[in-house]
């Protein structure tokens, strides 16, 4: 009864989202859907931490390797085949590969967390400098050139699948972009309901007492880490879209401490309050930014210090406890057959 | 000696960490179904036996056979999946998982998923939990926790169940239920209990091994081992004699 409710109630939040997205073009400017993308596209990359680190308990540092393979696998595939299908499929598959490398060497080498914490962070900074040195006309793939430190221009956006010569409006974009945000969110969900979501929660749990019942905290790590690695990549490219164009600052160390922030700030082992981290941080640098007053890392710090101070839980279940101490409040006058006790669990979307 | 192949048997097992020896040259046999209980005074190396068996260390010399079967030197997963299930000694419990969780995630693995949903109630139902089962364990009380740990480990399954102090930081009347356990699930299961308490090891064995000093002492009928002189001595002393 009590779980048949809940899932009815997250059903309906995410039907208002879905009808939410499909009207937003309709009500704001073009210059503000365009900014929307923008906040979706980070929102992927905060998903893919938020399952990892929230769920998986692996900390890694540079989720950004990920999104930044994914963003130029996206747009090396997009400027060869000038067709956006196999590209985003390439954006998907060249970071869950690599992070699948790169786990299996640290999760079977036993790695312990903080050193993961070190590799993820140092594997960022090999790959930005990667990156930043491929300026030559030698370093090219296909057709496309790498252009080091300038990045690559002009990069194709989306088109309808397999039709190239049909590109999406900036509309149509955030539609894609906001669906992608949804189906990831949604995809994760089902997958910490089903049987393996919850062996990632024992391993994050207790290592130990999984292996001793039989599972195997490698591979489950592994797995989720893989899982992570692709949604990174897809955010990767739902960010190239977004501008058609890719620099080495897809692997930049700031971007990285911000994913963190965006969890940390949301809330750590929730898949809701990454997402709101994102955008509301994100929506807080682009406001600060069009100013000159204050500097925008000035402001984020301070942001970080208060939650990590006063709101140590995060933003979401902090306000998931409110909620569950006002309901609680109200329903000890009132009769008990008053409301179902998962009316109480906001698990929905916003 | 038996001609049947041992349930468990440890040939020569030594454990050492840097200059100290926890288990030294030991030689361990333990039939199909059989209960048998470890006694010894704290740093015996009991602990460090069991953690040997189910592969959360790799001794340093000599072999663990599982029926016949080397599992020196395997994964502590690998050795899972071959049937031996353990208590530790401090309870290892998934903190932010709730009681049914644990138990669903033990069993999942030998039960069909027909009859998984009926191992799940038993076990709630043998641990008088099933009042708890939605609870999250991190919020129960030690002795709670305890019987969730006893619970996960029964659910899975295994073919020899190892435990260490079950008994510990229970009521008498727990303590009491925890032997009546015991000699259930002994009907088809072999087990081994490491315990401190004699009023439990009294209700519980037959067969008692003695470990002092990383050396098995003696291994003699619950009896004879109280009885004994040098077991007083190093250990059981005014307890016994009271």
């Amino acid at each position: 009864m009590t779980t048949k409710t809940a899932l009815g109630l997250q059903l309906a939040a995410l039907a208002v989202v879905i009808v939410g997205i499909a009207l937003v073009p309709g009500y704001v400017q073009i210059f503000t859907v365009m900014q929307l993308t923008l906040f979706a596209s980070m929102a992927v990359l905060a998903l893919s931490l938020a399952f990892i680190w929230g769920f998986g308990g692996i900390l890694s540092f540079g989720q950004t390797a990920f999104f930044g393979l994914g963003a130029y696998a996206y747009a090396v595939t997009a400027v060869n085949f000038q067709d956006s299908t196999p590209a985003i499929v390439m954006a998907v598959l060249v970071p869950s590969l690599f992070a699948a490398m790169l786990g299996y060497f640290t999760f079977y080498g036993r790695i312990s967390d903080v050193y993961f914490g070190v590799i993820t962070l140092t594997v960022t900074l090999i790959l930005f400098n990667v990156a930043n040195s491929t300026s030559g006309q030698e370093y090219h793939i296909g057709r496309a050139q790498l252009g080091g430190f300038n990045g690559m221009p002009a990069v194709p956006t989306f088109n309808m699948p397999f039709n190239p010569s049909a590109p999406l409006y900036p509309e149509q974009g955030w539609y894609v972009t906001a669906g992608a945000l949804v189906a990831v969110y949604c995809m994760l969900r089902a997958i910490l309901a089903g049987r393996f979501g919850r062996v990632v929660v024992a391993v994050k749990e207790n290592e130990i007492r999984a292996s001793l019942l039989g599972y195997d905290p490698r591979l489950i790590k592994l797995l989720a880490f893989t899982i992570g690695g692709g949604i990174a990549g897809l955010a990767g490219a739902l960010y190239v879209n977004w501008g058609a164009f890719v620099s080495p600052n897809v692997f930049s160390l700031s971007l990285s401490a911000q994913i963190i922030i965006w969890v940390t700030v949301g809330g750590l082992g929730t898949l809701l309050g990454p997402v709101i981290g994102a955008v509301l941080i994100e929506y807080i640098i682009s406001s600060i930014g069009s100013q000159q007053v204050v500097n925008a890392n000035l402001v984020l710090g301070a942001v970080l210090l208060i939650f990590v101070l006063l709101l140590p839980k995060g933003l979401v279940p902090t306000l998931r406890h409110l909620a569950l101490e006002v309901l609680h409040r109200f329903r000890k006058p009132a009769a008990p057959e008053a409301a179902p006790p998962a009316a109480a669990q906001p698990l929905g979307s916003k | 000696m038996t001609d049947a192949i041992p349930l468990i048997e440890t040939e020569n097992l030594t454990m050492r960490f840097g200059g100290v020896v926890a288990n030294d040259d030991i030689t361990f046999r333990l039939r199909e179904m059989e209960l048998r209980c470890l006694i010894g005074p704290n740093g015996a190396g009991k602990s460090t036996f069991f953690k040997s068996l189910t592969g959360q260390q790799i001794p340093t010399s000599g072999s663990i056979k599982f029926r016949g079967q080397s599992i020196a030197g395997k994964l502590p997963h690998q050795i899972a999946r071959m049937g031996i299930g353990i208590k530790t000694q401090v309870p290892n419990v998934f903190n932010g998982l709730s009681v049914r969780e644990h138990f669903w995630l033990a069993a999942r693995r030998k039960s069909m998923p027909k009859e998984l949903q009926r191992t799940v109630d038993e076990i709630l139902e043998l641990t008088r939990l099933t009042d708890a089962a939605e609870s999250i364990v991190g919020t129960l009380s030690h002795g709670q926790r305890q019987w969730v740990e006893i619970g996960t480990v029964l659910a899975a399954k295994p073919e020899l169940i190892l435990l260490d102090e079950p008994a510990a930081g229970m009521t008498d009347e727990e303590t009491y239920r925890t032997a009546q356990i015991i000699h259930d699930i002994n009907r088809t299961r072999a087990i081994v209990v490491v315990e401190h308490d004699m009023e439990f090891i009294r209700q519980i064995a037959k067969t008692v091994t003695v470990f002092h000093r990383g050396r098995v002492l003696m291994e003699d009928s619950v009896d004879a081992v109280l009885a004994d002189p040098r077991v007083r001595d190093i250990y059981l002393g005014k307890k016994v004699a009271a």
